[in-house]
């Protein structure tokens, strides 16, 4: 099949460095410390995070940190057909994933003896939820006002019909191709995320990392004007004494 | 532009006026006191010439201070802090704060605030029945459950805050203890103003108000002596039952909920919960006969949007 055609447009019309539509917005879960919607085209997840609060179940506790707690989910209608299984594996070792790299930027040692619960509902799944997941994630917790050491964002790269292309979608995700999936902190540049599921020569490698890392600067680009603006509007809504 | 979403429907000339409130807000704002805003990662200006000491919300990473979280950088002196907004609430010794009792445990309650683990409440940080000051006997430990239960609403004290963040409180004023007949609405923290006067009593509503400092906000009626807590099991059962034939009058209960209501939508709102708003926020309610549970509709969002932006205006023509 051909994923890209000779004038360099792909299915869905982008050229191969071409990001799908990002939408975010906070506070989408009113009883939630922290909240976010996120979209990346057709993708569409809500995080919500709860706490730092007191630790629920006490044998889990850590004395000199916090527990970072993550679950993701899959709405039964988030894709074509209807999903069945809850706690399937994939959920499972995406929850995991997410945990990891969000506890790798939650200043926790900063909230002993406490508990943070990251919940991730995928609304619409169109390829690209584990990096859509994770840029949700950062933002609610950015909103839960929980320190973090960098804004952790996420986007993905794929490699088909010998061109790196950015951000897949469902279809050019399930060719069969190469999907990386890259995780960075772009103040400290570092990577914290990084998943290949089929093999790359070194070389293309290379590019596609590089793809998504820019991709994935452009979405820290997008997520620091809203914090900042859902910041400001907060203070001048409380106002002055 | 992106925003926090207000979840009602608007008409279109509701969603006007509210705009129109909100711009005029924002440019109060804006004149008031320079950008100030940063957001994680979001570097501080500071003069490295000058020593400065970084506090909470900072961190230093190759010689530039960056923000750690949302909120607004504050300078006292050499201290350069981020006051953060929309956070769980940061205990200070001698904070009033208002609670919920989660759990009754050997010699202590513990106090669910807001906060990022439950306060402490010792039985020795109570005061005793008979307002005598002694150890606290076994017996005591047993009658704990005649002063506070699972979910009682109580306000309290902070009295120190340990190293390892656990709260402690105490409750050793009449004025403290178990809040009765009335409302606990919860705010953000950071709508809270910290002042001399958590505790107001509105004599021509007869309601007690206590605003806690960690966003508990407490509506009652209003309690004439704080009655001294009773240990005694067979005293405690009269005192239940003369408690009872006291019934909260209906015109009481309706203030209740009127300044209730008037509190939920200035925290929808976002804008500062302090004794004088909620009192013009509640008579502008009264003055426009608009129903309790009208309250929280549109309009009367879009009302006080717009009597919040005038009041501001007027104060900062003073």
């Amino acid at each position: 099949m051909e994923y890209v055609n000779p004038e360099g447009l792909r299915l869905d019309g982008r050229r191969f460095s071409e990001m799908r539509q990002i939408v975010a917005e906070i506070g989408v879960v009113s009883k939630a410390d922290g909240s976010a919607l996120f979209e990346m085209g057709n993708t569409k997840v809500i995080a919500a995070v709860y706490g730092p609060r007191e630790i629920q179940n006490k044998s889990q506790q850590k004395i000199d940190r916090a527990l970072v707690l993550c679950e993701y989910s899959m709405a039964h209608f988030s894709t074509g057909d209807r999903r069945r299984q809850k706690n399937d594996r994939r959920s499972t070792e995406l929850s995991l994933v997410i945990r990891q790299t969000m506890e790798a930027c939650i200043l926790t040692e900063l909230m002993p003896h406490s508990q943070i619960d990251i919940f991730l509902q995928v609304l619409q799944a169109d390829g690209g939820t584990r990096s859509a997941c994770i840029n949700a994630a950062t933002l609610a917790l950015a909103d839960a006002g929980i320190p973090m050491r960098d804004l952790a964002v996420s986007c993905s790269a794929g490699y088909l019909n010998s061109t790196p292309l950015l951000d897949l979608n469902y279809v050019e995700d399930s060719a069969g191709g190469a999907d990386v999936t890259v995780g960075i902190l772009p103040k400290l540049d570092k990577v914290t995320l990084l998943q290949m599921d089929a093999k790359l020569p070194m070389e293309t490698f290379e590019t596609v990392f590089a793809l998504a890392s820019e991709g994935c600067k452009a979405i820290a680009e997008r997520i620091r004007e809203v914090l900042l603006e859902n910041t400001k509007q907060l203070e001048y809504r409380r106002g002055a004494a | 532009m992106v925003m926090r979403k207000l979840e009602l429907p608007l008409s279109q000339t509701q969603k006007v006026r509210f705009e129109r409130a909100i711009e005029r807000l924002q440019s109060l704002s804006s004149t008031a006191n320079s950008d100030t805003s940063v957001i994680v990662t979001g570097s501080i200006p500071v003069n490295h010439e000058e020593s400065f000491l970084k506090g909470h919300g900072t961190s230093e990473v190759d010689g530039e201070l960056l923000a750690t979280v949302c909120g607004v950088v504050e300078r006292v002196d050499k201290l350069v802090y981020v006051r953060t907004l929309r956070a769980r609430y940061k205990a200070e010794t001698g904070d009033i704060v208002v609670g919920r009792v989660s759990e009754v445990a050997q010699k202590l309650w513990r106090v669910e605030l807001n906060c990022t683990q439950d306060g402490v409440l010792k039985l020795s940080s109570m005061t005793t029945t008979d307002d005598v000051q002694r150890r606290r006997t076994s017996a005591d430990e047993l009658n704990m459950r005649n002063i506070f239960v699972e979910d009682d609403v109580v306000c309290a004290e902070v009295r120190t805050i340990q190293r390892d963040g656990t709260l402690e409180l105490h409750a050793r004023s009449h004025k403290y203890g178990k809040l009765e007949k009335g409302l606990l609405l919860k705010v953000d923290p950071y709508l809270v103003r910290k002042s001399n006067h958590h505790f107001h009593y509105i004599e021509s509503l007869g309601i007690d108000l206590i605003i806690g400092r960690n966003g508990f906000i407490w509506v009652g009626e209003h309690v004439q002596v704080r009655d001294p807590m009773m240990v005694d099991d067979q005293k405690s059962d009269t005192y239940d039952a003369d408690r009872e034939q006291i019934h909260t009058s209906l015109e009481t209960r309706q203030s209740i909920c009127r300044m209730g209501n008037a509190i939920r939508v200035l925290a929808n709102l976002g804008f500062t919960v302090t004794l004088e708003v909620i009192m013009e926020t509640a008579n502008l309610s009264n003055s426009k006969n608009i129903d309790i549970h009208d309250m929280l509709g549109s309009e009367f969002h879009v009302v006080v949007a717009e009597s919040e932006a005038e009041r501001r205006r007027a104060k900062r023509q003073k």
